[in-house]
């Protein structure tokens, strides 16, 4: 019986659904709604609106769904695929090359990450000895940089800086030419912000799968005060308790100090002009989507 | 004891006393000392601010006039630690707005900061004079007006690099009207804009204003205006440095700064255009220390600029200068002690600069003061280090940023263990160093072998096992803070060194191999450290023991655990620890 936080409830369905979903939810230009019938609703529990097949007739678009409490696992699975943002060599070589202790090791971190899908995941690269990187640096050259946390270490004011002195003078080679974009993420009722970058995201899929990570903890510990005894079984009614109860909305603060619902414009748009994101209960968020649409039609 | 000077006399030979090493070494010698000395003790520094609780200082030093306090480990400034991890500063306002009304400096770096905190302080000492803000959070402008309102006293007010909630310029104009102390100000981390006319008015009024760094949003023409206000003024920093080119906003800087006949520090030029720098020229030749870290300006402009320095002793720079400046800079400035080159497009994949390991070599050689780099490359050989450690023996601080985790020796694909190893054989004196490239268990044990008075060691995706870690933990006789990160260092060389932790100030390791078993074994067996586990995942024993955490950060207390503790936050045998404190 596994014995783990919330962030390791994963079923191995929702590993399926969301690896197959990514494409489905992708954000594309178009009024709310149209988009919803195309796509199935996820397993699970939504943090951000409720299952997609009850939201015919809202007024706002929510973002496209995908299972949530994926937690931890998710996230290491993708660095493991290569994306680099687990923060040991990008080039994939030696990821935990720990010496004499390499194999060892290696399984212990595996058997940390996999938990009940371990299968699902994959292996990280088995640890290589130093002349296999070297030869890896020769032939690689990487079309884009994956992005290492704190990685070249510059601090936060020096990198915005950057990245508007990149972007004024258009030198901008590819993505990856405009740095880090961190932007702080409120939660209504949290104690404590977090800050991310976003350009460690693709989509806004893997944005809301993050945040998700992210802030389970906060809801739940709204219903479950950190340490009780039999705190599975609290969670589980507080998991009953947010898909019915109430229901929270992304919303982010973009260049012209606007308060908007995150998902009406194309990805890059959205990384381009958001300066910071807050969590919002559904309740709070009414009348944001009439402006929304109004600066989309005003800026397409 | 019967031939002790009387109290009196002592506290007036411990006045003249500023070290805190000596002050320490002092209040070791009896228990008359030791009391004498805490009763005129003005000066704290708190390296930790959880080394030690606002209690425990109060009742030591009940009588303080100036607080230095640092919170966050230094890798916070590269958000490795997640936002809510604690060094609050709130908790040492209210204990000291109570038992120190004489306060007159507060100096932080790296904590949080709110508008509450600025707003008590602002009213609970009557005498403050100085607040100086580092790479700080939490507060937003309206905190900046409550001291700006209420500080009468007000001399220094420097916000460097704080991230500010920046809700309007507006804080400026609460500086009263009869408000005349200003000596310093650097508000230059702020976007908003100020009133200018506030500005020009309070510049006007402080005649004692040396420094004045000023924000972005300051245009270029406005700039003589201020400069005629205050001649006498020491440091300046500019706002953006661009203009259309128009020969009466370039002629007015011109003479506006021909008046500063005592300027020795420049900084700002964001967004510079180069037909305005020779506007400065004037003052060139008295000019110590140019931060031109913000100007993205093309190498030959910048040379122009360095070649009217003469006497500069600290350049910050980007990498626009490429190998060519740095050469111009070897042969132009024979006094430079501090370099720091940034990199202008860090995350791009190929580089867009001809800046190498040439440039570093050829000042280290031109240079012969030169005690301080910070140097953004993309390619390093072990020649180039080997050079450069033999031409620069008196580095004190060497900070190399190869901007491609584990880059080898790119002439030779070795890793760069004998090069680092040279600097830490030859720069005898060398306190600060900062790894990286391609570095195997071998450089550590030149570190250990070697770097006899290294204080702060940084690594990152370095070594191959314990042994490194244990190299720099068994051999580093002065070490006092270590920061690692993504290096293959687990629980071995770490409890085996357990007792060199308490010799020293902090250690952060984060993504490394250090195991949940370990760090409950370091916390049973070192009751006087907080071995704190940062783990987003969840509680740490949800998961196997065996697993590694996220990251640890130890460090020495006599404070017990602490209180504040977010939720992914523990500290390692609490319980224990708890009944020690």
């Amino acid at each position: 019986m596994e014995n783990s936080s919330s962030s390791s409830i994963v079923s191995t369905e929702s590993e399926k659904n969301s690896v197959l979903n990514l494409k489905e939810t992708e954000l594309r230009l178009g009024l709310p709604g149209s988009d919803f019938l195309e796509k199935k609703a996820g397993t699970g529990i939504s943090l951000f609106g409720k299952d997609l097949k009850d939201e015919g007739n809202n007024g706002f678009s929510q973002i496209p769904l995908k299972n949530l409490v994926s937690g931890a696992k998710r996230v290491f699975s993708d660095a493991i695929d290569g994306s680099g943002k687990w923060g040991f060599s990008m080039k994939g070589g030696s990821e935990v090359d720990l010496g004499n202790g390499g194999s060892e090791n290696n399984n212990t971190l595996q058997s940390c990450l996999a938990g009940p899908s371990g299968k699902e995941i994959g292996n990280p690269n088995p640890a290589k000895p130093v002349e296999d990187k070297k030869n890896e640096n020769n032939s690689t050259a990487p079309a884009s940089k994956a992005q290492v946390v704190g990685w070249p270490p510059i601090r936060s004011f020096r990198k915005n800086t950057l990245a508007t002195n990149l972007s004024k003078n258009n030198v901008v080679e590819g993505k990856s030419g405009l740095g880090c974009v961190y932007v702080k993420v409120s939660m209504d009722g949290a104690p404590y912000l977090r800050k991310i970058d976003l350009k460690t995201y693709c989509s806004y899929a893997e944005l809301s799968s993050a945040l998700e990570k992210m802030f389970s903890c906060f809801t739940i510990g709204q219903y479950a005060p950190h340490g009780l005894p039999g705190q599975e079984h609290l969670r589980e009614n507080c998991l009953k308790d947010l898909l019915h109860g109430s229901e929270y909305v992304l919303t982010y603060e973009d260049k012209d100090s606007d308060w908007m619902l995150v998902g009406d414009v194309p990805w890059e748009m959205f990384t381009d002009s958001c300066k910071r994101l807050r969590i919002m209960k559904g309740s709070d968020a009414t009348g944001l989507a009439p402006r929304a649409m109004q600066k989309c039609k005003s800026q397409s | 004891m019967a031939y002790s000077f009387p109290e009196e006399v002592l506290e007036y030979v411990f006045a003249f006393l500023s070290s805190d090493k000596d002050r320490n070494a002092v209040s070791l010698v009896c228990k008359s000392w030791y009391e004498i000395e805490r009763w005129c003790r003005r000066r704290i520094f708190i390296g930790n601010c959880y080394a030690v609780s606002p209690q425990i200082v109060i009742r030591r030093f009940p009588e303080v006039s100036a607080v230095k306090i640092k919170g966050k480990p230094h890798f916070a400034d590269f958000n490795l630690v997640p936002e809510g991890w604690g060094a609050y500063l709130y908790p040492w306002i209210s204990a000291m707005a109570r038992s120190y009304p004489w306060l007159e400096e507060i100096k932080l770096k790296r904590m949080v900061v709110t508008d509450e905190s600025l707003e008590l302080i602002s009213k609970s000492f009557k005498n403050f004079k100085v607040l100086v803000l580092s790479s700080c959070e939490g507060f937003t402008t309206d905190g900046l007006a409550s001291i700006a309102a209420n500080c009468r006293n007000l001399r220094e007010l420097d916000l460097k690099e704080s991230e500010v909630e920046d809700l309007s310029g507006h804080w400026l104009s609460h500086f009263p009207d009869n408000f005349t102390s200003l000596v310093s100000l650097n508000m230059s981390c702020l976007g908003s804009e100020v009133s200018f006319s506030a500005l020009e008015r309070l510049v006007s009024r402080c005649p004692n204003l040396k420094t004045l760094r000023l924000n972005r949003a300051v245009p270029i023409e406005k700039l003589p205006s201020l400069l005629r206000r205050a001649p006498q003024l020491v440091e300046f920093g500019t706002g953006a440095y661009s203009a259309e080119i128009r020969t009466d906003i370039f002629s007015n800087l011109v003479e506006a700064f021909s008046g500063c006949k005592h300027l020795k520090s420049l900084s700002g030029f964001w967004d510079v255009v180069p037909a305005y720098l020779p506007a400065m020229y004037n003052v060139c030749s008295r000019i110590t220390s140019l931060n031109l870290s913000y100007a993205t300006v093309q190498s030959p402009d910048l040379v122009e600029l360095i070649s009217q320095c003469p006497n500069l002793k600290c350049l910050w720079v980007l990498d626009y200068i490429e190998d060519a400046g740095l050469k111009a800079l070897s042969s132009y400035c024979k006094d430079l002690q501090e370099l720091r080159v940034f990199p202008s497009d860090p995350y791009g994949a190929e580089p867009n600069v001809s800046l190498t390991e040439q440039g570093l070599v050829t000042v280290s050689a031109g240079c012969p003061k030169l005690q301080s780099v910070l140097y953004f490359c993309r390619q390093m050989s072990n020649a180039a280090l080997i050079a450069i450690a033999r031409n620069r023996p008196n580095l004190i601080r060497f900070r190399l940023c190869i901007i491609e985790p584990q880059a080898p020796d790119y002439l030779t694909l070795e890793p760069l263990d004998t090069g680092f190893g040279a600097i830490v054989e030859h720069c005898k004196q060398l306190r600060r160093l900062s790894l990286s490239g391609l570095l195997t268990d071998r450089v550590f044990e030149y570190i250990g072998t070697h770097a006899k008075k290294l204080e702060m060691l940084s690594i990152a995706f370095a070594g191959d096992s314990d042994l490194g870690l244990h190299y720099v933990l068994s051999g580093c006789e002065s070490l006092r803070k270590l920061e690692i990160r993504d290096c293959p260092f687990g629980d071995k060389a770490l409890l085996a060194n357990a007792a060199k932790l308490e010799t020293m100030r902090s250690l952060w390791m984060s993504s490394c191999s250090v195991s949940y078993g370990a760090c409950k074994l370091l916390g049973q067996k070192m009751p006087r450290l907080n071995v704190e586990v940062i783990d987003e995942r969840g509680p740490p024993d949800s998961r196997p023991e065996t697993c590694p955490v996220e990251k640890l950060y130890v460090y020495r207390t006599v404070a017990g655990p602490r209180v504040d503790k977010p939720d992914f936050v523990w500290t390692m045998d609490e319980d224990a620890a708890l009944r020690l404190s």
